[in-house]
Order: structure tokens, then C-alpha cells, then sequence
């Protein structure tokens, strides 16, 4: 694992990341839940495309201190594809400008706020004063930590100097499109830089996206080119029954079953905890219109538990520490014709259920064309199962390989339910059910995560912000 | 050879403009000196003397041309100091017009472009253009082609840049030969009014003079201080030109025109590209918002990357085993900023005039960074201010527009005048192109620059833009990626600037340029009929699109055809049976 093996490395981009979290995480988010009375709000740096990981502002159609309306555009971000105008959600007064025209900012970070009365401008500009010391420090978050954790591990690179970061023009191109901290990559290159081929090594795919990429579930690909399948099973092979039909695996099957057979290897354990659906019910109704699924609210208020619990957000890679992860990305398994895939949502509890709607729309298309890039299903920190649909009401789900836990929720329906005072009432129920690793997760973790998860969710106002 | 001479004599004599007068005469003058040809280059003499018979007689029927007529006791009417482009197109157009005219060229016939820039580029670009297509796997498949695997052999694409060159040097030289023009070999200097000394070194000097004086040296490639050049592995596109290697990692310095055209030959034959440049942007040079676009669609998706803002203050070719290494320094601070490894650089940072050893201080005029001073006419202004009467400077030696045909157009505006006839070129009508893939192509003024000049002048403008995914043409070879834009007057609907990127903008930058050189306006050029589906209906669209502003509408001309466009018309007819455009370039 390349983050661990260069301890120093690692250790140099967490605190880094962490102040950014600091900045634009969880205290704000913290402050968010204030923001409700105060109405102060943020508006994000937009996913304009799939492979957008950053936009730069080209310039602003409103200025400090304009009154916006919502649908109005106020911003004009460039991404890599092209300028876009972007509108905001909301009505209110653009009362402070965080990122200015030429700069840039990650996917999901705040550009502005946005007050929604005059009182509130001056409170908004406080808030601006006490962000752009956080962010502004810290010019292009790196994603060192979300690359490195990933990264399967490329060989040996433990006694290697770091490269003096000379990478070829493609190499960082890759690296910023896989999100693979150059610094972290040992380059075999002439001279000791780092190439394409280094970069493509450690995001782990094959120069030739021909080959399916061994860890998580890969792409559909052709089957000719399947590496050497790792041990399988236990290595028994049955003997055919008479009269049946063999069909081989194709090669994503194969990664599910490879990836399914390894996580009997690590120790799990579940906790289960039923919650009331009723305000839920009634939040999806209303933005339902809007494109928000059931599916993107639970990934929302997963999210947003998380950042109050980073161990249950973090995973164990060797068996002796925890990798925390500053990113929140949520996996969401998708039944496919013959397979299984996680979309990944990267920085879930940062952006809106708007942006994460519109975001899901785009991945669930790129997993039925199969056409999701690695980074896009094989980043995530935490999974989401949901099986609720088909009515079923509880069930536990394997815990995937590089993550710390995956949530199965179940369907929620309509039940007896007796409050404190002995009053029955009948309330929609939904039970969820949690597996995590024990390494890392203990049981009084996951229960305080499920605890949080649950008032989010039995108290949604939270999730439209 | 003795028929082709005769047949673009002749055609050129009926395709000229007043050709009629002197058509009769010059016709056998032609042909009879094309007879001698044959035997010339063995007995010069016989050349000399041969000469001023076949000048009697075109002299005799250009009666008109009176001040040409009495050649002075003058051994030429005009000599021209370098036989590149610029030199050529003025030696041409001499002929043409009657003038005993000579070229000395010290190096080979051809000058920059033919030689080591245009021509020779435009085999690798071809080649490039072609590898790109065939390596978009997904533009295959979208027009359904089936390509299994390509490569290329270095060596052979080389021997294409070289085999072009040498084909369009011997036309060049054939097209002057066989119109009686004397090339002469050697260094050329100006000893003094209306005199050129020329020889090669080891050969005895020959003094001749001349009625008028075409100063044609052109430039060579400008290597800032701190850069050392080996020609291996840092070099110009001189060296470049001749694909000795292909780097795996190449860093070009300058992303002007050359390093932009490099840059799509490298990345097409595997190279990967940074780019120094030393303004805040990438393409200084052109109208920001195709710049901006040229980038998304030439730059970002290739593997390409780039320092801007930055000067590269220290260059060391690859020596003992260590890579070029390039020192970046700040280009407002000078701090040194980074230093970047890489397998070779190319350095194209523009051109620097080659008019060393003229000897313009026998005649007192004092070049300025290098360039030699004109005044509109392509006088040369001495170090007083006054012009040299007889002596014109054409082309990247005068540093007004370095392009090559804006030097060969300078050349022929110069013999117009030297015939009697006033002309100024404007240059606003000059095109100029870059031959990526796609191309981009421009005339006239960028947006910033019409803007400035309509506060100035106390005018509006108006901007209308058009995309080449509109263009069924370009849809059906798959190349939407493109723009095209006309800037023009509200008011009165001249065409102030056209820029184009996309599928051979190059060729179709004429129609606009043709519109500015000729004044027609877009509520004229907007009747004329393009055949569908072409490229060409990009430009139509852009017409049609201009609107003037309605003051205007009631007094333009009702029902006659407009006039300016029948001129469009007459030029194009007359440039497409001219055969010396194709020799030019």
C-alpha cells in the first residue's frame, strides 16, 4: 500500500486535509445546522461533468450584494469541457464572494454565500472572513489520501526516494483525472520521472483499458484479457452435476465473486436499528419532482452521520492501523443485467441532493453503458445497499474490500409503533442494518453512527441544505 | 521544361490584369529566351547580352511605362536581395510588368518558408493529421472503419518534410528561370545608391547596379540569451524540420504559430509537450476567445501541459547522461520558479531579421532591433527619417507582418509602384493561418483590438459567431469541433476581422480576406451563393448572420447586383487561372 509504505508521505498530506475538512467540513457543517435559523447559505463549486474535479470561475453575473432570485444565474464556471452558467437554488443576497472570477475551486467547495436577508449579510461575511482563511490556504487539495488509499500495491515502494516531482505532461494529467498524488508515486521513467505508465500503475488500471483492473468490481470488459485469477474459493472444485448448463463467469462476476471470497477474511459484525420514515416519506415527496431519489436522500444522510463519526468513515488496510479518510464517498451497489457495480458519489457530504441527484443520474447511466471510469467505482469509503424497493425489510450485506462498513436498508412500511407514554400510533419503519469491520469499528461505534443516522433521518430538514 | 515555360509565359501574360497592351510582345520574348535557356547556365555571357534584346522588345510595347524605358546605363531594372518567397513573388510580378530583373540568393532558392518552415511543416502536419485520425479509435468507429493497428517510420516521414522541400525549391526556381529572371549566387551587399556587390566566399566579387533595390533577406529563428543550442537535442525548427528524432518528452518554448504546429506534429507521433510560454496566456497572438477554445480542443485533451508567465532564462542541451534541463524564472519577478527536465526542447520564440552584412550603413540607414526601416510603400527610411529613393525592404526583414505571402504581397505592391502605379498593401486583408488539427485561420483585427479601434474612432461593432456542428459538411466527416466569428461595423457593415477554428479554416479564410482587400461589406458578400453542403456555408452562415443597425436598411441598393461582389468574383476567376500561385507556396 503506497500511503503506508511512505508513512511520511501520508502523514504530511492528512493534517493538510484535515484543515480543509476543518474549514469546509464538519464545523461548518456543525454551523450549517445553525445556518437553518440564520439562513445563511453556501453556493458550491457544481459538478458540471463526470470527469469535473475542479471549475474555474470565469466571472460572476452577480456581485456582492446582489438580490438573486432562484433560477438566476449568478456565476459562470468554466469546467473541462466547457463555460457554463450556473444558477442558485435559493432567493437571497449574494453577500460574500468567496472565490473570485479566475479562481478556481474543487467540486463541491463554497464559492459564495448567499444571506437570505440584509441582516444576515454581515453574519454571511463574517462567516466568508473565517472560510478563506481555511480553503484559500490550501490551493489544490491534493486528494493524496483518497488516491493512496486506493492504490493497490505497486511494488515495493518502501526503500524508494521520493521523485524530485518531475512528471511528464500526460502522467499529471492522469493523476489529476484518477486523482493519484504524483508525489506518492515512485517514478521509473528516465532520469527517475514519473510517466503515464507509473500513474496508470498506481490508480490501478492497465495502460490499455482492455484489462480489468483486479481490486474492485471493474468495468465490464472483454473476458480475454482477465489476469491470472487470484486463489479462488478455497480451491475446490466440484464436479458438474449431471444435465446442467455451465456458464462462465464473465469477467465482472468474477471480480464479485473474487471480491466476495476475500472478505472472509476480515472479522464483521452487524448492528441493526429500526427508525421512522413518516418526515422522510414527506421530504422525498416533495423533491421527488425535482429528480431526488430515495436512494439519494439515504446517501445524504449517511453522509452527513459520517462526518460525526470518521471511524466507522475509515477502513483498515493491514491489519495494524486505521486510514481515516477525509473524502465522504458513498458507494451505491446497482444490480446490473448479470452483475453488480458501486457508483461511487465522491464527496457526498458535500455536496447538495440536488448536485448528488444529478450527479447519480450520470453515474447510473455510465454503469448500464458501462462506461464508469475506475475512480468512479472503486473510491468510495463507505456502501450503501438498499433493497427496499422489492419490499424486502431487513437484510446484512458482505463488507467490501477497503472499507470500514456497508449499510443495508431495508423497506420502510407501516407499523405499530408504541411511544413512551404508551400510545400506539402506526409509523412507517424502516430497518437498517450495518456491517463493519470489528478491527477498527467497535459495536458502541456503530451504534452511536446508526443513532445519529437515525435522527437524521427521522428529522430530514437537515438533508436539503 | 522549354514547354512549360512557354505555357505559364503565356498564361500569365493573358491572365494579367492590363495584359492586353503588352500581350503580343512579350508572348515571343518569352518564348525565344526560353529557347536560350537551355544552354545558359554554361556561358552567363551569352545570358547578359542576351537579356537587354528580349527587354527592348517588351520595353518597345509597354510604351506606356515610360519611366522604365530608359534603363540609365543600369545593368538591371531591379535586383532583388533573396529569393525566398517574398523575392520570388516580386521577381514574378517584375517580369510581368517588363523589368530586366535579377535575385541574388547566398543561400538556396526557397528562402524560410520553401526551406525550413512552411513547406517542410506541412508534409509533418500532414502526416500528423492522418495519424491523429487513424489513432481516434472512437472517430473511426463512428464513421465505422475498422483500424487494427498504425504506426509510422520516422525516417520516411522525414524524407517526406524533405522530398516536399526539394520539389517546391526546384518549381521555384524553374518558375524564375523560365521567365528569364537572373539568379545569381552569393551574398548580396549595397555598396552605395542604386549598386550591389554579390560573390561567394572564394570567388571573385561582382559589382552590378540597379534602377531599384528590393531588400528580401528574410529572418532565422530568435534564440534568447541563456539558451545553448546543439542542434541534438535543443534546437529551432530548423532542426526540427528535419524529424531526426521524436523526443518522448518535448518542451516547446514560445506557443506562437511554429511552437502551436509542433506541438500537433509531436503529440501525434507519441511525444508528450510542455509548453513555456512567457505571457500570462497560451497563443498570445490570437483573438482571446479562439485562443480560449483552440486550447480546450488542442491543448487539454492532448498530452500536453504548460507553464505560462514563466521565461526560460537558462537552457542545457542533454549531456553526460543528465536530461535539457530548462530553468523557469518568473517573467514580472525573475525568480526562479522551477526547473524542468525533459528529453529536448524546441525554441520558438519568434524570428529575428537576417540583415546582417547589407551593408546598409554605405547608405545610412540603421536598422532597428535588427528590421529594416519602411514607411507604408516599403520605402527604406535612412537614420534621418528621409527615404532612400530606389531601395524598398520587403518581407520578415521589414518585421511588418512576418508571414510569407504578406512578404511576396509587399513585393508585388513594391513593383507596382516601381512601374508607375501608386499602391499601398493593406494588411488588414493579409490572412494568416495555423495548421493544427483542426486549423485556425484569421484576417483583420482580433475583438479587443476592433474594440479598441471602435472607442477610438467613436464607431460600433458587432460580433456574430457560428459553430461548425452546424455545418452538414463538417457533421458528415465528423469534425464539429469549431468556430467561426466576424467582427464588423454596426453602422455601415465592414468587415473588420474574421477568425476561424476548425475543419481547413486555413482555406477558408479567403472569402473574408478577399471581402476586406476589396471593401465589400456583409449586407453585400451575404447574397452570395456557396455550394451546399461545403465548409464554405460556415462563412455564409456568418454572413447571414450579421445584422447592421436599421438606420442603415432604407438607403442600401435595392435591385442591382452589387457591385463589390462582382469584383469578389473577378478576383477569384483571376487568382484561380494565375498558375504562379501554386509555385508560391
Amino acid at each position: 500500500m503506497a500511503s503506508l509504505a511512505s508513512p511520511s508521505l501520508s502523514l504530511h498530506t492528512v493534517p493538510g486535509r484535515a484543515r480543509l475538512a476543518a474549514a469546509a467540513g464538519a464545523p461548518p457543517r456543525r454551523r450549517r445546522v445553525a445556518v437553518v435559523r440564520a439562513k445563511v447559505r453556501e453556493i458550491f463549486m457544481p459538478a458540471l461533468s463526470s470527469t469535473m474535479t475542479e471549475g474555474k470561475i470565469v466571472s460572476w453575473t452577480a456581485a456582492e450584494g446582489d438580490r438573486v432570485a432562484k433560477g438566476d444565474p449568478v456565476v459562470v464556471v468554466e469546467s473541462d469541457k466547457a463555460d457554463m452558467d450556473v444558477e442558485t437554488f435559493h432567493d437571497g443576497i449574494v453577500a460574500a464572494v468567496l472565490v473570485p472570477a479566475g479562481g478556481t475551486a474543487p467540486v463541491g467547495a463554497p464559492i459564495a454565500l448567499l444571506a437570505e436577508s440584509e441582516e444576515e449579510v454581515a453574519l454571511a461575511q463574517a462567516r466568508a472572513q473565517a472560510l478563506s482563511q481555511g480553503p484559500s490556504r490550501e490551493p489544490h487539495p491534493p486528494h493524496a489520501v483518497a488516491a493512496a488509499a486506493r492504490a493497490p500495491p505497486p511494488p515495493a515502494p518502501v526503500a524508494a526516494p521520493a521523485t524530485k516531482g518531475i512528471a511528464t505532461p500526460y502522467a499529471k494529467k492522469l493523476a489529476k483525472q484518477h486523482r493519484v498524488d504524483i508525489a506518492a508515486v515512485v517514478g521509473t521513467g528516465p532520469h527517475g520521472r514519473v510517466t503515464a505508465a507509473d500513474i496508470q500503475a498506481a490508480a490501478g488500471i492497465n495502460p490499455k483499458p482492455k484489462v480489468a483492473p483486479p481490486p474492485p468490481p471493474p468495468p465490464p470488459a472483454p473476458p480475454a484479457a482477465v489476469r491470472p485469477a487470484p486463489p479462488m474459493a478455497s480451491g475446490a472444485v466440484l464436479p458438474p452435476l449431471p444435465g446442467g448448463r455451465v456458464v462462465p463467469f464473465t469477467t465482472m462476476q468474477a471480480a464479485v465473486s473474487r471480491n466476495m471470497v476475500e472478505s472472509l477474511s476480515v472479522p464483521t459484525f452487524r448492528v441493526g436499528y429500526s427508525m421512522t420514515t413518516d418526515k422522510l416519506d414527506a421530504l422525498y415527496e416533495k423533491v421527488k419532482s425535482k429528480g431526488v431519489t430515495k436512494t439519494v436522500l439515504l446517501v445524504k444522510a449517511a453522509a452527513m452521520a459520517l462526518t460525526q463519526h470518521p471511524a466507522v468513515n475509515a477502513s483498515c488496510r493491514d491489519g495494524k492501523s486505521f486510514s481515516y479518510n477525509t473524502n465522504v464517498n458513498i458507494g451505491v451497489a446497482v444490480a446490473l443485467e448479470g452483475g453488480l457495480l458501486t457508483p461511487v458519489l465522491e464527496d457526498a457530504d458535500k455536496l447538495d441532493i440536488y448536485l448528488l441527484a444529478q450527479k447519480w443520474r450520470v453515474l447510473l447511466k455510465k454503469a448500464r453503458t458501462k462506461q464508469l471510469q475506475p475512480n468512479e467505482y472503486n473510491s468510495g469509503t463507505f456502501t450503501l445497499s438498499n433493497l427496499g424497493m422489492f419490499g424486502v425489510d431487513r437484510f446484512d450485506a458482505i463488507l467490501p474490500a477497503g472499507q470500514g462498513a456497508i449499510m443495508a436498508v431495508g423497506t420502510s412500511k407501516p407499523t405499530v409503533v408504541a411511544d413512551k407514554d404508551g400510545f400506539f400510533s402506526i409509523k412507517s419503519e424502516m430497518l437498517v442494518n450495518v456491517t463493519a469491520d470489528h478491527r477498527i469499528i467497535y459495536g458502541a461505534d456503530l451504534a452511536a453512527f446508526l443513532q445519529t443516522f437515525a435522527k437524521i433521518v427521522e428529522d430530514p430538514e437537515g438533508l436539503t441544505l | 521544361m522549354q514547354s512549360t515555360a512557354a505555357a505559364s509565359v503565356s498564361a500569365s501574360a493573358i491572365a494579367s490584369g492590363g495584359g492586353a497592351r503588352s500581350e503580343p510582345a512579350r508572348r515571343p520574348g518569352g518564348l525565344r529566351v526560353c529557347g536560350l535557356r537551355g544552354e545558359s547556365p554554361a556561358c552567363p555571357s551569352l545570358r547578359i547580352s542576351q537579356a537587354p534584346a528580349r527587354l527592348a522588345v517588351a520595353r518597345a510595347a509597354a510604351a506606356t511605362n515610360g519611366a522604365v524605358a530608359g534603363s540609365g546605363g543600369f545593368d538591371y531594372d531591379l535586383v532583388i536581395i533573396g529569393a525566398g518567397v517574398g523575392g520570388h513573388g516580386a521577381a514574378l510580378h517584375a517580369v510581368e510588368e517588363g523589368l530586366k530583373t535579377a535575385i541574388i540568393e547566398g543561400d538556396v532558392v526557397g528562402g524560410t518558408c520553401v526551406n525550413r518552415g512552411c513547406v517542410p511543416s506541412k508534409a509533418l502536419l500532414a502526416v500528423s493529421g492522418r495519424m491523429r485520425e487513424l489513432h481516434d479509435e472512437h472517430h473511426m468507429k463512428s464513421l465505422g472503419l475498422q483500424v487494427s493497428s498504425t504506426g509510422y517510420d520516422r525516417q520516411a516521414v522525414a524524407d517526406h518534410a524533405n522530398n516536399l522541400a526539394s520539389k517546391i525549391r526546384s518549381n521555384l526556381t524553374n518558375s524564375m528561370k523560365a521567365l528569364g529572371v537572373d539568379i545569381l549566387t552569393g551574398v548580396g551587399t549595397i555598396v552605395g545608391k542604386q549598386k550591389v556587390r554579390y560573390g561567394k566566399v572564394g570567388f571573385p566579387e561582382k559589382e552590378i547596379t540597379a534602377r531599384n533595390i528590393i531588400i528580401a533577406t528574410g529572418s532565422t529563428p530568435f534564440v534568447p540569451k541563456g539558451i545553448e543550442i546543439d542542434g541534438k537535442t535543443v534546437f529551432t525548427s530548423d532542426h526540427a524540420l528535419k524529424l531526426e528524432s521524436v523526443p518522448d518528452w518535448i518542451a516547446i518554448v514560445g506557443s506562437g504559430y511554429i511552437g502551436l504546429e509542433f506541438s500537433d506534429v509531436y503529440t501525434a507521433l507519441g511525444s508528450e509537450v510542455t509548453f513555456v510560454e512567457a505571457l500570462d496566456q497560451l497563443m498570445p497572438g490570437f483573438d482571446p476567445e479562439i485562443a480560449k477554445l483552440a486550447q480546450r480542443v488542442l491543448i487539454n485533451p492532448r498530452k500536453i501541459d504548460y507553464h505560462t508567465g514563466v521565461f526560460a532564462s537558462k537552457i542545457t542541451p542533454a549531456k553526460d547522461g543528465k536530461p535539457v534541463l530548462i530553468e523557469l524564472i518568473d517573467a514580472k519577478t525573475k525568480e526562479h520558479k522551477e526547473t524542468l527536465e525533459v528529453d529536448a526542447a524546441l525554441i520558438a520564440t519568434g524570428r529575428a531579421p537576417f540583415t546582417k552584412g547589407l551593408g546598409l550603413e554605405n547608405i545610412n540607414v540603421v536598422t532597428q532591433r535588427g528590421f529594416v526601416p519602411v514607411d507604408e510603400r516599403m520605402r527604406v527610411m535612412d537614420a534621418d527619417g528621409n527615404v532612400v529613393p530606389n531601395l524598398y525592404c520587403i518581407g520578415d526583414a521589414n518585421g511588418k507582418l512576418m508571414l510569407a505571402h504578406a512578404a511576396s504581397a509587399q513585393g508585388i505592391s513594391v513593383v507596382e509602384q516601381i512601374s508607375g502605379r501608386d499602391h499601398i498593401l493593406n494588411h488588414l486583408s493579409i490572412p494568416a493561418a495555423c495548421f493544427t488539427h483542426p486549423e485556425i485561420s484569421m484576417v483583420g483585427l482580433t475583438e479587443p483590438q476592433a474594440r479598441e479601434k471602435a472607442d477610438k474612432e467613436g464607431f460600433e461593432i458587432s460580433v456574430v459567431k457560428t459553430s461548425f456542428k452546424a455545418n452538414t459538411k463538417a457533421l458528415a466527416e465528423n469534425e464539429g469541433d469549431g468556430i467561426a466569428k466576424l467582427i464588423y461595423r454596426s453602422d455601415t457593415g465592414e468587415i473588420l476581422g474574421v477568425h476561424i477554428l476548425g475543419l481547413h479554416a486555413a482555406d477558408l479564410i479567403h472569402e473574408a480576406s478577399n471581402a476586406i482587400a476589396l471593401g465589400t461589406r456583409v449586407q453585400d458578400i451575404k447574397f452570395a451563393v456557396h455550394a451546399h453542403p461545403t465548409l464554405s456555408e460556415v462563412l455564409d452562415e456568418l454572413f447571414k448572420a450579421a445584422k447592421l443597425q436599421p438606420r442603415e436598411v432604407p438607403d442600401s441598393k435595392p435591385s442591382q447586383p452589387p457591385q463589390p461582389l462582382l469584383k469578389v468574383l473577378s478576383f477569384i476567376t483571376a487568382l484561380l487561372s494565375s498558375p504562379k500561385r501554386d509555385q508560391q507556396r
